[in-house]
Order: C-alpha cells, then sequence, then structure tokens
C-alpha cells in the first residue's frame, strides 16, 4: 500500500504486508508469537529526514522503530538503529483502550536523529492472545523541513511595491458622512451586543408538516 | 500519542467555544466601562484591568465556564483522527450504534405511518390559544395515547448489548470462568475493587459522609454542622471546581440546588429565561409526534410514581421545550449517537430543506422523563429546573442510551457491575444465573435511569451528588451491586 494516499505533505512511500513471526518449524505445529514486522521502504536513493510518523492503531500494544539510515547524506554504509523502543499504543493489552486511535510519533520522542533515512522497520507486539489480528494502517511519514530564515527587513523593504500616484478619489463620498454613519452603526451593534444571546431556536419552518416516512440518519 | 504535554489545542478550543458566548460580550463589556474608572491607569492598563475583573467577580465567573467546557470539551486526539473516531473510536461499537439507530427510526416511522400522525406540524391558531392556556397544567387535558406505545424499553436496548461482539476477538482463547458468567462480551478496560477505592478515596466510610451516619470517627452531628457550614462558604465563593469537590461527600437538602447548579455553571441569566421562552413558543407553534411519546412516557412512569406523580405538569414542560432545543445537538460531537433527519413536506431529497428531527436530535426512550423528575425536588422555576435538566443530560444521562466504549458509557457500566458482582457476591451471582434469572437483566433497567424512580428520592439525590462530584456515572455501577445485595440477601 502507498503512504501517501491523502496527504500532500507525506512522503511517497511503499508499506508492506505484515509479516507475523511463528514459533515452531511446520505449518500445522506453528503457533502465534505475538510479534508482527512491517517494513516501509521509500524511493531508491531517496533517504529522508523524518518530521514525524503517524498511523491508527489496530490492536498492536507495543510498537518498536527501527530506521535504516546513513550517518550523513552519501557517507558510509547506512546501518539500522533503534530510533523508539516498545511504545504502548494500548492502555492494557487485553482490552479495548488505545486499539484503533490514531497516533503520531515526533522525531523529538525518537532516541536517534531520524535523518537520511532510507527504510523502517516496525515491530509490532501483541502479547495477548484476546485477538485475532493486529496491525498499523494508514502509515504515513512526513518530512522535516528546516523552518524558514526570517526575513531581514530590507527584503521586505525590497518587496514592496512603490505606489506611483495617490488612488483617484473621484466619486467617493464625503469623509464626514462615512464617519457619522459608522458611528451610528457602532451604537446599534453596541446595542445588539449588550441584548445578544447565544440561544438558537433552529428551524420550524416546516410548512405545516414534515414528509412521515423520511426519517433517516445522516 | 504526541508528549501530552502541548495544551494549545485545548485552550484553543475553549477559547473559541468561549468566544461567541454571552460571558464573552459581558466581559468585553466591563473591560471598556472599567476604563472610566479613576484605578485605572494607563502606563498598567492591562493588569488593572484584570485585577478590576478579578475584584469584581468576573474572572471567576469565566474560570467557571472554562471549567464547564473542560467537562464537554472533545478528547485530546491526534489531529488527523477523523470525527466520526472522536464520537467513539471503535468501529464496532459505531456500528452496532448506526444499527439500533435504524431500528428506532424503523419504530418511529411506522408509528407514524400506522397512526396516520405527522413527525411535525403547525398548530392552528386555535390549538396555539389553548395550549397557551392550559401551559401550566398540561396534565389535565392530554390527547388520546391509548394508540402510542414507546419506541423502545430498556430490555429492547440490553438485547443489543448482549449481542455485541468484537470481531477481533478471539473467544475460543479467552477460557476465563469470568467472561462465560456475565452477559456482556466486550473486554473493556474496568477498574477492579483496588482501583475503584483509590478513585473514589472520598467514599470511604472512615471519611464522614453525608447520609451514612456509623462508621464515621466525628460525631454525625458535629461532622453536619461543620460540613454544612463548608457547603455555604463554597455557595459563597462561587467555585464550579470547589463545589464540585464538595458533591463527592453528598451535599446537604438546603444546598444541593444551588451546588449542582453551581457544579454544572448553570447560571440562569436572562439570556437563559429567554431561551426557555423561546423553546416554549416553539412547543406552542408545532405540534411533533415526539410530543405523545414524551406525554405517554410521563403517564407511564412519573404520573405513577409516589414521589412524582405532583410534578406532572413541570414534566411535560421541561420535556417538550428539551425536544425543540438545538443547542443539545452540540453534545452529538461527543456522543456515539447520531442524530435522525428528516425533510419538510414536498423538498424530499433537497439536502437544503433538511431538518434534523426532533430538533435536538433526542428520540425519548420509555422512562426518558425519569431524568428530569427528581429535580424538580431542587428548582421550582422552570427555566432553572431546564438549564439544569439540559446540562445533567448532556454531560452525563446521554451515556446510559447509546452504545460507546466510553468508561462511563452503558457498556462499561454494565460490565463493572457484572464482574464487581461477580467478584463480591459469587454465589448469589451464580445462585440467579442457575434460575435463569441473569443479573444484569434484573439491574438493567435501574442503570438506564440512573436508579430514578428505584431509590427513594432522598437516597437517589445523594447518589447523583457523586455522579456530578466525580464526573462520572461509573458510581451506578457499584450503587446496583449493593442495590442488588440489599435486593436478594
Amino acid at each position: 500500500m502507498s503512504c501517501s494516499a491523502d496527504h500532500s505533505e507525506s512522503v511517497d512511500c511503499t508499506v508492506k504486508p505484515p509479516v507475523f513471526l511463528q514459533i515452531g518449524d511446520a505449518k500445522g505445529d506453528s503457533a502465534r508469537s505475538g510479534v508482527c514486522v512491517v517494513d516501509v521502504t521509500l524511493p531508491h536513493g531517496k533517504p529522508i529526514n523524518i518530521e514525524k510518523i503517524t498511523f491508527k492503531n489496530y490492536y498492536t500494544a507495543y510498537v518498536t522503530i527501527r530506521l535504516l539510515r546513513r550517518k550523513a547524506e552519501n557517507e558510509g554504509s547506512a546501518k539500522w538503529c533503534t530510533a523508539l523502543s516498545d511504545l504502548a499504543l494500548m492502555d492494557n493489552p487485553h482490552t479495548e483502550g488505545g486499539s484503533q486511535n490514531y497516533f503520531s510519533i515526533h522525531r523529538r520522542q525518537m532516541q536517534v536523529e531520524p535523518d537520511h533515512v532510507e527504510s523502517l522497520r516496525l515491530i509490532l507486539r501483541q502479547p495477548s492472545s484476546a485477538w485475532r489480528l493486529f496491525n498499523l494502517e494508514e502509515i504515513r511519514l512526513f518530512p522535516h523541513k528546516e523552518p524558514a530564515p526570517v526575513k531581514e527587513v530590507s527584503d521586505w523593504l525590497s518587496n514592496l511595491i512603490v505606489v506611483k500616484q495617490p488612488p483617484d478619489l473621484e466619486g467617493l463620498p464625503d469623509p464626514q458622512t462615512v464617519s457619522s454613519s459608522i458611528q451610528q452603526m457602532w451604537a446599534l451593534t453596541e446595542v445588539m451586543q449588550a441584548n445578544r444571546t447565544t440561544a438558537s431556536i433552529g428551524r420550524f419552518d416546516v410548512d405545516g408538516c414534515y414528509d412521515i416516512n423520511l426519517l433517516s440518519l445522516t | 500519542m504526541e508528549d501530552g504535554t502541548d495544551l494549545s489545542p485545548s485552550i484553543a478550543q475553549i477559547v473559541q467555544r468561549l468566544r461567541g458566548s454571552h460571558l464573552h460580550s459581558q466581559l468585553e463589556r466591563q473591560a471598556k466601562d472599567c476604563l472610566h474608572r479613576p484605578e485605572i491607569k494607563l502606563e498598567s492598563l492591562k493588569e488593572d484591568v484584570r485585577a478590576f475583573l478579578k475584584a469584581s467577580g468576573w474572572e471567576k465567573r469565566l474560570q467557571n465556564a472554562v471549567y464547564r467546557e473542560l467537562h464537554v470539551q472533545l478528547p485530546q486526539c491526534h489531529p488527523t483522527t477523523p470525527a466520526e473516531h472522536l464520537k467513539e473510536p471503535l468501529a464496532y461499537m459505531r456500528k452496532a450504534q448506526a444499527s439500533w439507530e435504524k431500528r428506532v427510526l424503523k419504530s418511529l416511522n411506522s408509528m407514524s405511518t400506522e397512526l396516520g400522525v405527522p413527525l411535525a406540524r403547525m398548530r392552528p391558531v386555535g390549538e396555539q390559544k389553548d395550549l397557551t392556556n392550559k401551559w401550566n397544567e398540561m396534565g389535565t387535558d392530554e390527547p388520546d395515547l391509548s394508540r402510542f406505545r414507546p419506541v423502545y424499553a430498556p430490555k429492547d436496548f440490553l438485547e443489543v448489548l448482549i449481542s455485541l461482539r468484537n470481531p477481533n476477538h478471539d473467544s475460543s482463547e479467552d477460557m476465563t470462568v469470568k467472561s462465560h458468567w456475565g452477559l456482556i462480551q466486550v473486554p473493556l478496560n474496568i477498574r477492579d475493587i483496588p482501583q475503584l477505592r483509590q478513585a473514589y478515596s472520598e467514599l470511604n466510610l472512615n471519611n464522614g459522609q453525608l447520609g451514612i451516619d456509623d462508621h464515621a470517627h466525628v460525631h454525625p452531628d458535629l461532622f453536619e454542622n461543620n460540613y454544612v457550614q463548608i457547603g455555604k462558604k463554597v455557595v459563597v465563593e462561587q467555585d464550579s471546581a470547589a463545589a464540585q469537590q464538595y458533591s463527592r461527600r453528598g451535599c446537604p437538602t438546603g444546598l444541593r440546588s444551588d451546588l449542582w447548579a453551581l457544579t454544572l455553571n448553570s447560571t440562569n441569566q436572562p439570556q437563559d429565561v429567554m431561551h426557555y421562552e423561546q423553546l416554549k413558543a416553539g412547543v406552542i407553534q408545532h405540534d411533533l409526534l415526539v410530543d405523545y411519546l414524551i406525554y405517554k412516557d410521563v403517564k407511564l412512569t412519573a404520573s405513577n410514581d409516589d414521589y412524582y406523580f405532583v410534578f406532572e405538569d413541570f414534566l411535560y414542560q421541561v420535556m417538550l421545550c428539551f425536544s425543540r432545543d438545538t443547542a443539545v445537538l452540540e453534545h452529538f460531537k461527543y456522543n456515539s449517537a447520531t442524530p435522525p433527519k428528516s425533510y419538510i413536506h414536498g423538498k424530499v431529497g433537497n439536502e437544503e430543506f433538511a431538518v434534523l428531527y426532533p430538533p435536538n436530535g433526542v428520540i425519548p426512550f420509555h422512562g426518558f422523563s425519569m431524568y428530569v423528575a427528581p429535580l424538580c425536588f431542587l428548582y421550582n422555576e422552570p427555566s432553572k429546573l431546564y438549564s439544569v435538566f439540559r446540562m445533567m443530560y448532556i454531560r452525563y444521562f446521554f451515556r446510559l442510551h447509546s452504545i460507546s466504549s466510553s468508561p462511563s458509557g452503558i457498556v462499561a457500566l454494565c460490565l463493572q457491575f457484572e464482574r464487581l458482582l461477580q467478584a463480591h457476591l459469587p454465589q448469589l451471582f451464580y445462585h440467579l444465573r442457575q434460575i435463569g434469572a441473569q443479573p444484569l437483566r434484573i439491574a438493567f433497567k435501574w442503570m438506564v435511569r440512573a436508579f430514578s424512580g428505584y431509590l427513594s428520592t432522598d437516597q437517589l439525590l445523594l447518589l447523583w451528588d457523586r455522579i456530578l462530584g466525580y464526573d462520572s456515572l461509573e458510581v451506578v455501577a457499584g450503587e446496583r451491586t449493593a442495590y442488588v445485595r440489599t435486593q436478594f440477601t
């Protein structure tokens, strides 16, 4: 599945299907281990600096995030490191709290700077056997953007448009008249404000009646 | 989730909600007016205006308003969380609620069709005059209700809760005896006894409790005298947070109405009275099908109750006004339910002419009027009674008839009750099951009504003190366990 489904800011990446770790050799012998791995790959040769990772939980109790990253842009081989270890997503693995919540993990929460990242590995854990499946949905990565430098005054001045001639005031009403009428309006709004109520009555103009048999959910 | 240290979204939300309020315009006016006062200096304008607002009691009013907003605020959530998820995070609960609503609407629609009664109609002028004249004695001349029936009763709702299942829950793995004893099979996180003791520490019998004379270290008379004095101070201070904290150990009868209104920040200002009058005008102008459901409900419940039959007219007034109050729609932002929709006559399918029905979005069920009845003992002014009831409803009572995973929701309360009863009265629980009387089936109707009509009024009001004091319906589950014990042991 693709990460950038409906978020213009998020990075284009591929979320691979979850791989559940099994205990035991033969298929018939295997038991669920409660651990699952989700790999998120970025387009080849396009490492990113991560600002945050967002996702919707689906019955995952804990998540560990590992990053494949380089020290600097084109420096040495990429190494795996743990950015976040066993972040609890559910209040209690055996009960519903947090099981379908939305989360975002910001770079400031991570143990390492998530820069020059080539790939992510999410290790999901669910120690409770109460749930059939667990996963993370709608995984999105957002790139880190350096804050724009504050413009100097000279920059602002250079952007100003110099007005060559004064605006044409022909045909505009007398400022004195406008001023007095605005004062009257202001006085009226003051009166209105003094008597203002938050009461909202809604619409009762039903022209006789509502149609029957048309009650439906919005 | 982000660290949780960032309060700015909560603050922004509260500021936005208060900005359009009457309180905001009053504060602005006070601030402007105080500029003419000699103690306001230009060089320390901000501080001086603040000091004036504090001294004149306006700061306290603002604090109370903020405190109220905190109670009805949407939960702190991830920015991309969809609105439906804010209403209810669990998809299968949302689905169950939607399915239940369809059933209720089908029932209402079929009643409308069968009886030939429109959902809403404009009353003829003569009828409007009649209703205006008999507004204070509506109980004497209600319409023929024999053909009307409640849209649903608590037992219908219980069946839905019993059938509630999480499709991702592996019940084959769940071999604990506990899960097979109870009717509610949803794995919600509920507190056990040690956690409850910690959360409700003020209810420890070593502390003085109003309405309970034994086990306290202090002599009951002495405790009550001191306690009433503190209560009077709280009322004088006009502090919502203090009133709420005070209610945890029960409110003295003479102070309860003031303390509850203060806790709920129900001020009964002129604009509140005006709002009530506007709602009353709405009742007089239009006749709704739900009005008959309200009449029927009052007749079946409060009118037959030894405590509440005298309040019949009050109940009609409050309930009919409540059904017209579009301000109630605000609570659907955090209620898992969705208000039903209809169309103005001849404009079917045209969204411009869509209306919510009833205007407050709440379809009354059998026993609904019992949420209002106990409040009639506290408030004899209809507008005050109305505003307190509305706040109680949008804070607490709506949770008792909607399907949600909230700790104060009916599903969690049922589960809490079953677990407590199993843990502390296992023989009783087992015996009731053996004879085919599941404890929850017996107790459910008590809880849906928050015990109104089942406990004597003095006991009920003491229980509701705790609901307000702890801002949670969780105490209802504990009360039910105790009540079962008194009924069956």
